[in-house]
């Protein structure tokens, strides 16, 4: 047999085919991936959703779906409203400043809400998405420090919240319970999803 | 073309067959040959070397009951739990084939677990067998993957929101986490989406991947050869024909010796498959008799026991745990830049490597840490076969203090198992400290194993396997 020789032609166009085919391939990838994203149903079924909050009393806790997820009503009584105070120096990010999931302009102040009474926030724990139980009840009880002044446990990570849904620190959640866009209607029907209206 | 064979004119009519098959297909009976009749195997194998034999056994049964669960199963979020509780009540013998399924779930990994655990007392992951350390992790991260995506099917509460927890954790990737999170799911939230997606993946994607890492786990095998309690190469010495002199044919000494681990096991896996399928709730989690509902995480959430010490792991590493490894960072590099070997300038690379860990540990959530360590405590297995420095394979010739480190392990590793199936500890409690703890042993066995597995007096390795006969 001959020595092989390379014909630096018939190498060019090798190397220049086998280039164009592998950027076909990976082409091809791209409808693949694209069918991994939302549909566009999926991406239609976020429409705000209207609450009727007449019947909600204080110390109450309504919960409603919004998007897939649960969205907490809870009226906040006075002393619960007073426990705030109480939980600041003990919350990770008491004034909900970090950008993770951003508290609307008109819920950064010290009660995270609208109306001071009613808060509004998105029932799903920032760490790894479970939604937190209630832990209402203040004092000390499992799982919980023996100064609890009532809040939210979230049962998977233990992180803690407290009435404002703010997270207390050194808990494996970064962030606040989100607060989502809402709006009142009226003095007793809520929106939820859109804050743009009146 | 290869000499055709001809079988004697007066050959029985099953050897004329055999011939006129050997002369068409000969790669099949060299394949017999090769992982059978031929394959020499050490003589010495003891107890631990049955459940190789028995993950394949495993593997097979989920495959068969796994078909048979698909022709009934629906996967559709509005039809799926009730569809799971058909086969359970209406489907004749559903409820058998389901519950084989999900005790074998749980069998599978009891007998890969003990697999490892083998493999690591013995060294089998030591030169010439890295690759097939490296398959066999590759499996077992299948099998995860195979795990988790099976969890959700049945779409009850633990399903649901063991998923949610599991996608969530991509999303704790710094910038891509939430998109990679949503291409997961589909959908903002678990959803049909992602179950009908996670179908496909348990019942195809994933179960063709693993079969081929099972045949690559095998026939690497195959070629370096079976390792041995010893850590003795037997194919060091050999009769005059080439075979090892410590081997015997994996057919038929090997095939009927595991044909008896096969019964023994079988006993055990039908008595609980019978009599306690749901074994306390360790095998199938009572939440998940309740349908999925996406407003309402139920009080207590674990996941099932095999992925428990890692989602302790994952708990564990809080805001104090960051520091807590910012600090032995920072030790280990300084330490290295005292008393390390190397050039001054590797030392100094490593030092500044350090100071961006930290400040990158500093940077970023503990929550995103907790995921690196959850998935570190796995991906770190592949790097056993270059951790171990040890001048010899098997235990049985290590200095007998290493008995105590591998007892730690284990003990730390049990620790962390039982902590992930508990209600989450409170913070700065002595539980968390105990599973902070249990954590940094786990990743301080595998870590420091280069400077310890070279301590202490090492027995001689004897020539020859120890073998009674019997």
């Amino acid at each position: 047999m001959a020595d092989p020789v390379v014909d630096p032609a018939r190498r060019n166009w090798l190397m220049i085919t086998c280039g164009a085919g592998a950027v076909g391939g990976v082409a091809t990838a791209v409808p693949f991936v694209a069918s991994f994203t939302p549909s566009e149903r999926a991406k239609a079924a976020g429409a705000p959703v209207e609450v009727d909050i007449s019947g909600l009393k204080p110390g109450e806790k309504a919960v409603v779906e919004w998007r897939g997820k649960p969205v907490w009503i809870l009226h906040r009584t006075p002393e619960q409203l007073a426990s705030l105070k109480k939980t600041d120096p003990q919350v990770a990010d008491p004034k909900s400043e970090r950008k993770t999931y951003p508290t609307p302009e008109y819920a950064k102040n010290e009660y995270r809400s609208r109306k001071p009474e009613l808060l509004v926030v998105v029932g799903i724990c920032s760490h790894l998405g479970c939604s937190p139980s209630d832990k209402l009840t203040p004092g000390p009880q499992p799982s919980l420090p023996d100064d609890w002044a009532g809040g939210f446990l979230c049962p998977c990570h233990g992180s803690t919240f407290d009435l404002a849904g703010r997270v207390f620190k050194n808990k494996p959640a970064p962030d606040n319970l989100e607060v989502p866009p809402y709006t009142y209607l009226s003095d007793s029907k809520l929106l939820i999803g859109e804050d743009k209206k009146a | 073309m290869a000499e055709m064979k001809e079988a004697p004119a007066d050959a029985p009519l099953g050897i004329k067959l055999m011939t006129w098959m050997d002369n068409r297909f000969p790669s099949a009976f060299q394949a017999y040959r090769d992982h059978m009749s031929e394959y020499f195997a050490p003589k010495n194998f003891n107890v631990w070397y049955f459940f190789g034999s028995l993950a394949l056994l495993v593997l097979v049964i989920q495959i068969v009951t796994g078909i048979f669960l698909t022709m009934h199963y629906k996967p559709d979020a509005a039809n799926a739990f009730a569809s799971v509780e058909y086969i359970m009540r209406d489907v004749p013998g559903g409820w058998l084939i389901r519950y084989m399924h999900s005790t074998g779930a749980s069998a599978f990994f009891i007998v890969v677990y003990l697999h490892m655990y083998r493999g690591l007392i013995y060294g089998s992951y030591r030169k010439p067998r890295e690759l097939v350390w490296i398959f066999g992790c590759a499996i077992f991260l299948c099998l995860m993957a195979e795990a988790f995506f099976g969890y959700l099917l049945p779409w009850g509460q633990m399903s649901y929101w063991g998923a949610q927890v599991i996608v969530n954790l991509f999303a704790a990737v710094p910038f891509i986490g939430p998109d990679l999170a949503l291409l997961i799911r589909g959908d903002y939230v678990v959803g049909d989406a992602t179950l009908n997606r996670f179908f496909a993946f348990h019942v195809i994607a994933v179960p063709l991947v693993l079969l081929g890492l099972v045949v690559a786990h095998v026939l690497a095998l195959h070629d370096v050869g079976s390792n041995n309690p010893d850590g003795v190469e037997i194919k060091a010495k050999k009769d005059a024909q080439g075979r090892p002199l410590d081997g015997i044919p994996f057919h038929p000494y090997y095939s009927v010796h595991d044909t008896f681990g096969v019964a023994v096991f079988l006993l055990i896996f039908c008595a609980i498959m019978f009599f306690a399928p749901e074994l306390g709730g360790y095998f199938l989690e009572y939440n998940n008799f309740i349908p999925a509902d996406p407003l309402k995480t139920p009080p207590h959430i674990a996941p099932v026991w095999y992925f428990t010490p890692y989602y302790t792991i994952l708990r564990a590493t809080t805001d104090p745990m960051v520091n807590v490894l910012c600090v032995i960072v920072g030790l280990a590099a300084a330490l290295n830049l005292l008393k390390g070997k190397g050039t001054m300038a590797a030392k100094a690379a490593l030092l500044v490597g350090a100071v961006v860990l930290i400040a990158l540990m500093k940077t970023f959530d503990a929550k995103f840490w907790g995921v690196v360590l959850m998935g570190g405590a796995v991906i770190i297995l592949f790097f056993l076969p270059w951790l171990d420095q040890s001048p010899v394979k098997s235990i049985r010739y290590r200095p007998s203090w290493h008995k105590l480190v591998y007892a730690l392990f284990v003990v730390a590793f049990l620790i962390l198992g039982y902590q992930g199936t508990q209600p989450a500890a409170p913070s700065g409690s002595v539980l968390e400290r105990l599973s902070q703890l249990c954590t940094l042993i786990y990743f301080g066995f595998f870590l420091l194993m280069p400077w310890w597995s070279r301590q202490g007096t090492f027995k001689p390795v004897p020539d020859r396997v120890t073998f009674a006969a019997h």
